[in-house]
């Protein structure tokens, strides 16, 4: 319980961090870049808008504290402003609209490429020395160093534009509409399939290289040393008393990991021309749609703040070790 | 008295260390040839963006060749869609790619020692928040961050994106060095140094650094790597200075000008895989180094035999 209510701390502190980074970012900049912003907008907005925006970026005399209390208040309240691309749509619409996707993507691609990575370290590690392990260990830390976006140009390529085997863009066929029906959900897969290959191929050496070295660290410990003298058989070793073990110092790397991979599958949503919330923070940054910017790159560090808290959790009831202090 | 024996013993005693050290180097190198292999791409691609000069007689931003040219004598790699030649921009931009990458990752490993070392050996309070600021900027996606940020500055050069990376990137090694500090500042020799009345600044520079040194070269290795998939992820994005040439940026321009609809395959593929080869061979380099901080990871023929016989034997 004590480990549950520690943790939960850490994220609503690491939230609120988030959430004031937001907030202090465009007042610390010299020359308010908001102010540029605003001034290219004035023609085009209504007063009222224009006061929000005013507030919202500091262009105002308000009091930096009356600000901020402002701020966190519409916040919590899941008011980030108008969009000034879409104006008037409100923020909170777009990134509605864009978080499935993202959502879908990083989250399928992210499941098969830890499933992937560590079942392939927990092999290389117990052949240590073999075949396998020199081979994959060494493509895998190729491929970790594969910059995300230039593996995607190069499958859009070579499987969209030399060969036409799939998509050049986009979720799903313009000509279909979004429905619950098994074409459209083929459409969307076969879209999604380029992306996702993409994302796995780039972050699976991550975990597959961190698999391999928690389980040499493990194969070294006593209780496998005394389970293989009482002849237990080889796959429960490996599984039983290895890997699971193993397994879960891996997940210690998770918080950086997970910003790692959702910082390339922005990327690679750029590339691929995919809807989801790297897209849009890409489009919004062009167009200096500074509440819509901001906006995403909320939703985005507190996806990942919330997937980091879940997987805290889980790891904290499948080993009893982390429960008992975290900072060590 | 002192004076004549203090220069005989105090010499001797690095000496041996430093020896012990080169002789753990030599016998990694010995069963592990990767470091080896690493160091050498990364030699080949630093001695390229020096030679610049001498390697092209092109400007990489002479305009002048007829536009998307597959690789000949002339171009060995080609050239762009507004005709400028890119083996010259491929060795050029390896200048800036390779000198931020390094920059931004000797800023980030700096600022992971100081704040991962100092607060953790001067515990209480101050350890606490450094801890907690540590682990939540630890897990605030970085890239986003970057993205923001340089959103906000417009124009950035490449001295502001190196920047900009090393004051964002040191989390992960200050989380690391301030757990081994923590171990270190609890061993013998460091209570024995402190029991007899040296220096507490000296401790910690003297007796516990030196001995993660490792986890210290390691930090910079791979914040390097992570510095220059960063700023080429920037470029790419078009938030750095499109008008310098870098690996990036290059890259940003092929995409802008259509080269896969126009099957520039070689406007792509170079600058591309020279930053995924440094990034190997960086990460090659690290092999070794943890090997040196963790004997376990050591790759040893001896141990696999004895290990199989073992098998066979139960």
């Amino acid at each position: 319980m004590q480990f549950v209510r520690q943790r939960l701390a850490f994220l609503l502190v690491s939230l609120w961090a988030a959430a004031t980074i937001n907030f202090i970012l465009p007042r610390l900049m010299p020359g308010n870049p908001a102010v540029l912003m605003i001034g290219r907008f004035k023609g085009q907005l209504n007063a009222r808008a224009l006061k929000a925006l005013e507030l919202q970026f500091g262009v105002t005399h308000k009091p930096l504290w009356d600000q901020y209390l402002i701020y966190l208040n519409n916040l919590i309240h899941g008011q980030l402003g108008l969009s000034l691309t879409y104006y008037p749509v409100p923020v909170s619409q777009i990134i509605a609209e864009s978080l499935p996707w993202t959502l879908g993507l990083v989250g399928v691609a992210t499941l098969m490429s830890v499933c992937i990575g560590l079942m392939a370290g927990i092999y290389i590690a117990w052949h240590r020395g073999g075949k396998w392990d020199g081979i994959l260990s060494t493509m895998a830390t190729f491929t970790a160093a594969l910059p995300y976006f230039w593996l995607g140009l190069l499958m859009l390529f070579l499987f969209g534009y030399l060969w036409h085997w799939f998509p050049l863009a986009h979720a799903y066929s313009t000509s279909l509409t979004p429905a619950f029906t098994w074409p459209f959900i083929r459409n969307m897969l076969y879209h999604a399939l380029l992306p996702a290959v993409t994302i796995v191929i780039s972050s699976m050496g991550g975990w597959l290289l961190g698999m391999r070295n928690n389980m040499i660290q493990t194969l070294g410990e006593d209780y496998v040393l005394f389970g293989r003298a009482r002849g237990l058989s080889q796959s429960r070793l490996m599984i039983h008393y290895a890997a699971r073990n193993a397994i879960l110092p891996s997940m210690t790397g998770f918080a950086m990991a997970i910003g790692f991979v959702v910082g390339g599958a922005l990327l690679t949503e750029v590339v691929f021309s995919y809807p989801g919330l790297g897209y849009q923070l890409l489009a919004a940054v062009q167009n200096e749609d500074y509440p819509l910017m901001q906006g995403l790159f909320l939703i985005i560090a507190f996806s990942v703040l919330i997937t980091n808290f879940i997987v805290e959790m889980l790891y904290g009831r499948l080993d009893p070790r982390t429960r008992g202090g975290v900072s060590k | 008295m002192s004076t004549s024996h203090v220069p005989i013993s105090s010499p001797t005693v690095p000496t041996r260390r430093r020896l012990l050290r080169w002789r753990a180097i030599g016998r990694i190198l010995e069963g592990d040839k990767r470091p080896i292999f690493g160091a050498a791409i990364l030699a080949a691609f630093v001695l390229l963006a020096v030679c610049a000069p001498l390697l092209t007689p092109y400007s990489p931003s002479q305009t002048s060749f007829v536009p998307l040219s597959a690789p000949s004598a002339r171009h060995w790699l080609g050239t762009t869609a507004s005709g400028q030649d890119i083996m010259a921009q491929f060795l050029y931009g390896g200048r800036v790619s390779l000198g931020v990458g390094f920059a931004a990752g000797f800023i980030a490993t700096l600022l992971a020692v100081v704040l991962g070392m100092f607060p953790a050996y001067l515990g209480g309070r101050t350890d606490t928040f450094m801890a907690t600021f540590t682990n939540i900027m630890l897990v605030i996606p970085g890239l986003p961050l970057l993205i923001v940020i340089t959103a906000y500055v417009h124009q950035t050069g490449p001295l502001v994106i190196a920047l900009v990376i090393g004051l964002t990137g040191w989390a992960w090694g200050a989380r690391i060095l301030r757990s081994q500090t923590l171990t270190l500042s609890q061993r013998d020799f460091v209570i024995a140094a402190r029991l007899a009345g040296e220096n507490r600044w000296r401790i910690l520079v003297a007796e516990i650094l030196p001995n993660m040194l490792s986890l210290v070269v390691a930090n910079l290795v791979f914040a390097t790597i992570g510095a220059i998939l960063a700023e080429a992820s920037l470029e790419f994005l078009g938030l750095g200075n499109p008008d310098i040439v870098t690996w990036g940026t290059m890259l940003y321009w092929a995409d802008a000008g259509e080269a896969l609809l126009n099957g520039a395959w070689w406007w792509i593929v170079p600058p591309g895989l020279a930053i995924a080869l440094v990034g190997l061979s960086l990460a090659l380099i690290n092999f070794g180094i943890d090997q040196l901080s963790n004997p376990r990871l050591r790759v040893n023929p001896s141990h696999r035999k004895t290990r199989n016989q073992k098998g066979a034997k139960l």
